[in-house]
C-alpha cells in the first residue's frame, strides 16, 4: 500500500475524515435547525466520499472511486427530496425546529 | 342362509337410520312395526342360518368377511363375523327375545311421545349387540361392546327432561368407562403377544407361544375388569339398579336378557386365555359368588318392583361368573339363556303390572293382583318359579347345574357352593315375598285405579317368554333326570380348540364326574332350599301379613339401605373427586392457569410500554439511537474481527 498521496500521508487524510465525520454527527444529533442537520448530513457523506478516494488512491484500485459517484448521485437525490420534504414543512408548521416536528409519534 | 348373514347385522342399523332419520315425520304404529321387523326378520334369517351351518356336526366356523377397515402396517382390522356355535347362540337370543320385546315396546310405549325415538334406540341397541357378538376381532367386538354401552346410556336417559333418569344413564356410562379400559389393556396385550386381534388367529398363536401363560393371568384380569363393568360385578354393580330409571322394556332388553351378559360371552369368546389362567378364573368365581349373595340380600328388603328385579340379575349374573370362574363354561352360557327367557319375562311382567297401574311401581301400593290380570298373573307366577330354581321350570336345570360344577371346583369349590346355595335361598324369598305382595297379600291398590290387562302386543311376548321359561332348561339335564347334553355336545368344538390343559398338573378344567347319587343329593337340595325360600315368604308375607321386615332397624335398615355402598362411593369417590374439580375450576385454573397464559400476554404489553418510550418523536433521539447502535457494531467487529 503507497502510504503517501501527493506527499501526504493517508493516515492525515484518515484522520480528517474521521475529525468530519464527528463534526457532521454531532451536528445532526445537537443542532435544532433541520437545513443545518441536512448539512450536517452532507458533512458525513463527504467525510466517507474521503475515506474511499483516499484508498482508492492508496491502494490502486478504481472501485472505491467508483462508489464515490454513486455516493454523490444519492447525496443529490437526498438533498432534492429532503429539501423538498424541509419546503413543505416549513410551509406547514412555520418552523425548522426539529423539535417541534414530533406528531409522529405513538 | 349363511351367505345372507350380513343381513342380520343390516337391518337393524337400516331400523335405526330409518327411525331415527324420519322420527318426527312417521306414525308411531309404523315406526314401531319397522323397528320390530328389523329384528324379527334377522332371527328368522339366523334359524335359517342355524339349520344351515349344522352347529351339532360342524367344528369350523363360518368367517364371512365384509370390508378391511383399519389398516396400518402390519396391524390390520376388519370387519368380518365369525359365525359359529357361539355366535350363533347369542344371536338367536338377541334377535328372538328381543323381537318379543320390541313387540311388548309396541304396546307399552303406546302413547309416548318419544315413541320413534325409542325404536331407533332399540335398533341400534340390537345392531351394537349383533357386532358385539357376531365379531370375528377384537377390535370389532370392542366397537360393539362400546356401542351397547352408549345404547344403554340413552335408554336409561330416555326420559331426559327426569334429572334421575339422566343422572342414571350418565352413572351407567361412568361406571361401564371404567371396565373398558380393562378391554383396552387386555386388547393391546393380546396384540402384543398374539400379534393379531382375530380370534382364531390368536387362538393359534398363542397356542404356538409357550411363554403366554405367564401372562395369561394378567391379560384375563383386564378382560374381567371389563365384563365386571358391563356385567355388573363387584365393585361396578351399583350402575344396573339405578339403570331402572329407563322404561321398562329396555330394563328387559338390556338389563337382564343381553348386554349384561357381555361379560360372560367375553370370557367364553376368549376362553383360550381363561383356561390357562387360573388363579384369575379363581378370583372371578369368588367375586361372581359374592356378587350373587351380596345383590340377593339386598333385594330382600327393596319396595320397588324394578329394584327388586334388578338387584336379582345382578345376583343371577354373579351366578353366571361363578360358572366363568370355575371354568364351566357351558354351565354359565346355559344359565345366561335360561336367565334370558325367565328374566326378561319377569320384567315385562313387572312393566304389565306398572302399564296396568298407571306407572305405580311401589310394591307396597299392589296387592291381590292375581286373577285381575290373569295373563301377567300367571306367566310371572312361572317366571318366579323358574328364577327360584323349582323342578322342572328352566332355573332349575342351569342353576344346579353351575352350583353342581362349583362343588366339584378346586380346593374351595365346597365353599363357593356354600355361598351360591344360600344366594339361592334368598333369590327364592325375595321372589315370593314379590309374588305374595304383588298378586296374593292385601289390597293395598289406590282405588283411583282401574285395573285392566295388557294389550295383545304385550301379553303374547309374555305368554311365549313364558313357555321358554319353563322348557328351555330341558336343553341339558342331570343323569337322573332324562341325562341329556345337548348343550355341552353343542358347545364342544367353541370350546376344545382352547388349550389342552390335560397334560398339566392340577388342571382345573377336566370336572371328575360327580357320583350319582351325590349329584342328585346336591339337586335335591337346592330344591329344598328354594322350597324354604317359599315358605318363608309365604308364611311371612301371605299367613301373617308380617311387617316384620319392613320395620327398618339394625342389620334390616343396612340392607334397606343397599350397604350403604352408593354412599360410600360417594364419600370415597364422588365428593373427593367433585371437591378436586372445585378446586382446579375455582383455584387452580383462576390463579394458575389463567395468571399464567394472561402472563405471557401481559409481559408483552409491559416490554411494549417500555419500548415505546423510545419513540418520542424527536429526530434527534433516532439519530442518537443511530448512532449508537454504530459504535455498538463496530465495537463488536473490533473486539471480534470481521
Amino acid at each position: 500500500m503507497n502510504q503517501l498521496i501527493s506527499g501526504i500521508p493517508v493516515t492525515y487524510i484518515l484522520g480528517l475524515a474521521g475529525i468530519l465525520f464527528s463534526i457532521g454527527v454531532l451536528g445532526v444529533l445537537i443542532r435544532r435547525n433541520i437545513v443545518i442537520i441536512f448539512m450536517s448530513v452532507e458533512l458525513i457523506l463527504n467525510s466517507v466520499n474521503l475515506v474511499f478516494v483516499t484508498f482508492s488512491k492508496a491502494l490502486s484500485h478504481i472501485s472505491g472511486e467508483t462508489i464515490v459517484f454513486f455516493v454523490m448521485a444519492i447525496a443529490a437525490a437526498e438533498a432534492a427530496v429532503g429539501l423538498a420534504l424541509v419546503i413543505a414543512i416549513f410551509r406547514h408548521k412555520k418552523s425548522t425546529n426539529v423539535d417541534e416536528l414530533q406528531s409522529m409519534r405513538w | 342362509m349363511l351367505d345372507l348373514f350380513p343381513i342380520v347385522v343390516l337391518l337393524p342399523l337400516l331400523g335405526f337410520l330409518h327411525n331415527g332419520l324420519l322420527k318426527d315425520r312417521i306414525p308411531h304404529r309404523f315406526a314401531g312395526a319397522i323397528g320390530t321387523l328389523a329384528v324379527f326378520i334377522p332371527f328368522l334369517i339366523t334359524l335359517g342360518a342355524f339349520n344351515e351351518f349344522n352347529p351339532m356336526e360342524r367344528t369350523a366356523p363360518h368367517l364371512v368377511p365384509v370390508f378391511d377397515w383399519i389398516v396400518i402396517g402390519d396391524f390390520k382390522t376388519s370387519f368380518g363375523y365369525q359365525i359359529d356355535q357361539l355366535s350363533l347362540y347369542m344371536t338367536l337370543i338377541i334377535t328372538g327375545i328381543g323381537s318379543l320385546i320390541h313387540l311388548y315396546s309396541m304396546g307399552y310405549m303406546k302413547g309416548n311421545k318419544g315413541y320413534n325415538r325409542f325404536f331407533a334406540y332399540l335398533n341400534l341397541f340390537i345392531f351394537c349387540m349383533l357386532n358385539l357378538v357376531l365379531s370375528d376381532n377384537l377390535v370389532l367386538t370392542f366397537l360393539g361392546w362400546e356401542g351397547v354401552g352408549l345404547a344403554s346410556y340413552l335408554l336409561i336417559g330416555f326420559d331426559y327432561d327426569k334429572s334421575s333418569a339422566a343422572e342414571a344413564g350418565m352413572k351407567a356410562f361412568i361406571l361401564n368407562r371404567i371396565g373398558d379400559v380393562g378391554f383396552i389393556l387386555g386388547t393391546g396385550f393380546l396384540f402384543w403377544l398374539g400379534g393379531s386381534l382375530q380370534y382364531l388367529t390368536l387362538q393359534t398363536n398363542l397356542q404356538e407361544l409357550g411363554a403366554f401363560s405367564e401372562y395369561a393371568n394378567l391379560v384375563a384380569l383386564f378382560f374381567f375388569i371389563a365384563a365386571m363393568g358391563k356385567s355388573a360385578q363387584i365393585p361396578l354393580y351399583v350402575w344396573l339398579p339405578d339403570a331402572m330409571a329407563g322404561p321398562t322394556p329396555v330394563s328387559a332388553l338390556i338389563h337382564a336378557a343381553t348386554m349384561v351378559t357381555a361379560g360372560v360371552f367375553l370370557i367364553v369368546r376368549l376362553n383360550f386365555v381363561f383356561l390357562l389362567a387360573p388363579d384369575t378364573s379363581f378370583f372371578i368365581a369368588c367375586i361372581g359368588a359374592l356378587t350373587a349373595l351380596f345383590a340377593a340380600t339386598i333385594g330382600v328388603l327393596q319396595n320397588d318392583i324394578k329394584k327388586i328385579l334388578a338387584y336379582s340379575t345382578v345376583s343371577q349374573l354373579g351366578f353366571m361368573f361363578l360358572a366363568m370362574g370355575s371354568m364351566s363354561y357351558v354351565a354359565g352360557l346355559f344359565h345366561l339363556m335360561t336367565h334370558a327367557f325367565f328374566k326378561a319375562l319377569l320384567f315385562l311382567g313387572a312393566g304389565s303390572v306398572i302399564h296396568a297401574l298407571h306407572h305405580e311401581q311401589n310394591i307396597k301400593h299392589m296387592g291381590k293382583l292375581f286373577g285381575k290380570i290373569k295373563t301377567t298373573s300367571i306367566t310371572f307366577l312361572l317366571g318366579t318359579l323358574a328364577i327360584a330354581g323349582f323342578f322342572p321350570f328352566a332355573g332349575f336345570f342351569s342353576k344346579d347345574l353351575i352350583l353342581e360344577k362349583t362343588y366339584t371346583y378346586g380346593a374351595f369349590g365346597s365353599i363357593l357352593w356354600t355361598v351360591g346355595v344360600v344366594a339361592a335361598f334368598f333369590t327364592s324369598f325375595y321372589m315370593f315375598r314379590l309374588v305374595f305382595v304383588v298378586f296374593f297379600g292385601k289390597d293395598n291398590i289406590d282405588p283411583h285405579h282401574k285395573v285392566h290387562e295388557s294389550p295383545w302386543t304385550m301379553t303374547l311376548p309374555l305368554i311365549l317368554l313364558a313357555v321358554g321359561a319353563v322348557f328351555a332348561g330341558f336343553l341339558q339335564t342331570p343323569h337322573f333326570f332324562l341325562h341329556i347334553d345337548t348343550l355341552e355336545r353343542y358347545f364342544a368344538p367353541v370350546l376344545e380348540r382352547g388349550f389342552q390343559l390335560a397334560g398339566q398338573s392340577g388342571t382345573l378344567v377336566e370336572h371328575s364326574e360327580l357320583a350319582h347319587d351325590v349329584e342328585f343329593s346336591l339337586a335335591a337340595f337346592s330344591v329344598v332350599i328354594a322350597s324354604i325360600g317359599l315358605l318363608l315368604a309365604y308364611f311371612l308375607y301371605q299367613r301373617k301379613q308380617s311387617q316384620i321386615l319392613e320395620e327398618h332397624t339394625g342389620f334390616r335398615k343396612i340392607l334397606f339401605h343397599k350397604y350403604y355402598i352408593d354412599e360410600i362411593y360417594d364419600i370415597i369417590f364422588v365428593k373427593p373427586y367433585v371437591f378436586v374439580s372445585k378446586i382446579v375450576a375455582y383455584h387452580f385454573d383462576t390463579k394458575v392457569l389463567d395468571r399464567f397464559f394472561l402472563g405471557i400476554g401481559g409481559s408483552f404489553g409491559v416490554i411494549a410500554n417500555g419500548l415505546r418510550r423510545l419513540q418520542s418523536g424527536f429526530i434527534g433521539d433516532y439519530a442518537l439511537y443511530v448512532v449508537l447502535g454504530t459504535f455498538c457494531i463496530l465495537a463488536y467487529l473490533l473486539t471480534r474481527g470481521v
